[in-house]
């Protein structure tokens, strides 16, 4: 067991543990970044500056009673939320957050802060968001349940909608970058030109980066795009009839897929962990505050948009969105070759 | 054993598994997830292989796309499990698994059987050498990319046809006749 | 030592597994599951011998199996929703009437 491979297993287990506390600081961030925007405090009570409500929400969902609906079909009814949460994790896995570190000099070779070392990273994040609708598709059907049915069948519909356009979105960017691992994606928007603007892909992809995040909002099922489980429209959809820990892996899933969704839009258009003034092995500080920005943003969008219908989320995802992304990856082909980038 | 042997009997192993279970189960819904199982199994057999592309493309399409699809058509249709007059009478003997129904599945594991002691026969028949692997690495995915739009662009356009082709028909033959009803997604 | 023939065996094993749910089985969607065991079981024939052989042939030959896969399992699917909505069953002895 050499030092790197110690180390190697020690940053799977830290990448576990970040996930699971980015999750509960992100039900605090939401929480206050709402209250704010809606000019409210937010929770104030539990801990300083309510800074320990999501161990409170924890420990109440914990406590709350497991149930199960008599004609739900058991197996897949413990399934589905086990399915959701382990995709999220997995494609956390090839995400690289830094750069080479060596820990303070403690493991002779760089330790490349990414779990899984892939040189198709980017398929494998493709095909794990791929694999996340039957998380969704079996719960909405096991819990033998109408609103369930339906919002379960919408959800998923969805998101293999928009899977179409985030993959041509993906592809627009390996276009540019002529490579598939994102360790090298990141490390091709290293330096600047005219020593000011970061060589970052964004200003090279602009559609393209809007296209990304709107269908990953739309993969994570956030507003605007939450119709399916709208508290308003279907009783919460396909996790109504999930309650304590079950609903707090769909939960976790969800904002883990939200952290995953904006840690890869960094990686592809925000440069990763390459940024002014710091040495490239705290990069990592960099790559936390691109994707604090996305995740405000995140925030932001859904307390600040009214919700689309389903039938207008299909036709924007159909009519438009994909529509966008062909066109995007066509003008992007075309001046690659033209300025032989 | 090293590492490769003992992936390689283990992901072999939950491959076959599945695919029994599949062809064994009443609940098409199950079925469909041990199928869904069995290709991972076969992605990470195409990994052994040094196919990464082929091992990903496997999950996004046929685990990640089809099998959505044939869900979504068994949660649709509601289909009631397979049961046929002979079912109903056995129902009040016992068994009505449909694998245990003597003439079907006698001739069923007898083709099996069959087919497999024929296929092993003519496919290791060939190798002159011990067909092992040589060293060298296979192509990467810039030279799959390559040869797909140099070789075999003509296969690669006919195919973008066929799928557009197969999008159409699926759309028009699942539609009602009497309102504008849900197309399917292929 | 994995060798060519190991894969060859698997992947005859698979096919036959597939063959004989399409035999037995008497609903329409999982005689379809069998066939997708028996495509994936020669997409797996085809991708050790491009490796055994050296080439990136074997991977494309799958691209392209799959896409076609994905083609007939829509269409296929499509069809068993005609048949479903004309006799409420998706046993293939309900759809007999062309016998003579």
């Amino acid at each position: 067991m050499t030092p790197l491979v110690a180390a190697q297993i020690g940053l799977a287990i830290f990448v576990f543990f970040m996930l699971l506390s980015s999750a509960a600081a992100m039900v605090y961030f939401e929480r206050k970044v709402a209250a704010f925007l809606q000019q409210r405090v937010g929770p104030y009570l539990v801990g300083p500056k309510g800074l320990l409500q999501p161990l409170a929400d924890v420990v109440k969902l914990m406590f709350k009673e497991e149930l199960r609906p008599m004609a739900a079909d058991a197996f897949l009814f413990a399934l589905a939320p086990i399915i959701s949460a382990t995709c999220a994790f997995a494609a956390f896995a090839v995400v690289p957050f830094g750069g080479d570190t060596t820990l303070f000099g403690l493991i002779p070779e760089g330790l490349r802060l990414q779990v899984a070392d892939v040189n198709v990273a980017i398929l494998v994040v493709f095909a794990i968001a791929s694999m996340s609708v039957y998380g969704i598709v079996l719960a909405g059907w096991s819990s033998n349940s109408k609103y369930s049915l339906l919002g379960g069948l919408r959800s998923s519909a969805q998101m293999i909608s928009y899977e179409l356009s985030y993959g041509l979105a993906l592809a627009s960017v390996l276009v540019v970058a002529n490579s598939l691992s994102l360790t090298d994606i990141v490390n091709r928007q290293a330096g600047t030109w005219f020593g000011v603007i970061p060589r970052w892909f964004i200003f090279l992809q602009p559609l393209g980066f809007l296209v990304y995040l709107t269908a990953g909002i739309a993969e994570t099922n956030r507003a605007p795009f939450d119709f399916p489980e709208a508290e308003q429209e279907l009783v919460a959809g396909y996790h109504t009839e999930y309650s304590s820990m079950s609903f707090a892996m769909f939960f976790l899933a969800e904002y883990i897929n939200m952290v995953t969704v904006s840690a890869v839009a960094t990686d592809l258009f925000l440069g990763g962990w390459h940024g002014p003034f710091l040495s490239e092995t705290i990069g990592w500080l960099w790559f936390l505050l691109k994707v604090g920005a996305i995740l405000f943003f995140y925030v932001w969008m859904r307390w600040t948009l009214p919700r689309y219908r389903y039938d207008q989320l299909m036709r924007f995802g159909w009519k438009v969105l994909l529509p966008l992304s062909v066109v995007n990856l066509l003008v992007t082909a075309a001046g690659v070759l033209y300025f032989e980038l | 054993m090293s590492s490769e042997a003992t992936l390689f009997y283990a992901f072999a192993a939950i491959a076959v598994l599945s695919s029994l279970l599949v062809i064994g189960q009443r609940n098409p819904i199950y079925s469909v997830l041990l199928l869904i199982a069995s290709f991972g199994a076969l992605s990470g057999l195409y990994l052994l292989l040094d196919a990464p592309f082929a091992a990903v493309i496997q999950i996004i399409v046929y685990a990640g796309a089809i099998m959505v699809l044939f869900l979504f058509v068994v949660m649709l249709l509601n289909a009631p499990r397979e049961e046929t007059d002979e079912d109903l009478d056995r129902e009040a003997h016992g068994e009505t698994h449909p694998l245990l129904r003597p003439g079907p599945m006698r001739l069923g594991a007898a083709l099996a059987v069959g087919l497999i002691v024929e296929l092993v026969w003519a496919l290791t028949k060939g190798g002159g050498e011990s067909g092992q692997f040589p060293g060298g690495a296979v192509g990467s995915v810039g030279a799959i990319g390559r040869s797909l739009f140099s070789d075999y662009a003509f296969a690669f356009e006919v195919t973008s046809v066929l799928i557009l082709v197969a999008m159409v028909g699926a759309v028009v033959l699942a539609r009602r006749e009497a309102s504008p009803g849900p197309s399917e997604h292929p | 030592m994995v060798t060519l023939n190991h894969y060859l065996v698997l992947s005859a094993i698979l096919f036959s597994i597939g063959t004989a749910g399409v035999f037995v089985r008497r609903n329409l969607i999982t005689i379809l599951l069998s066939i997708e065991i028996m495509l994936n079981a020669v997409n797996l024939s085809f991708v050790a011998f491009g490796r055994a052989l050296g080439a990136a042939d074997g991977q494309i030959i799958v691209f392209f199996v799959m896409t076609v896969a994905a083609a007939e399992a829509a269409v296929g699917l499509a069809i068993v929703i005609c048949l479903f909505r004309l006799r409420e069953s998706l046993n293939p002895d309900s759809f007999v009437s062309l016998r003579w």
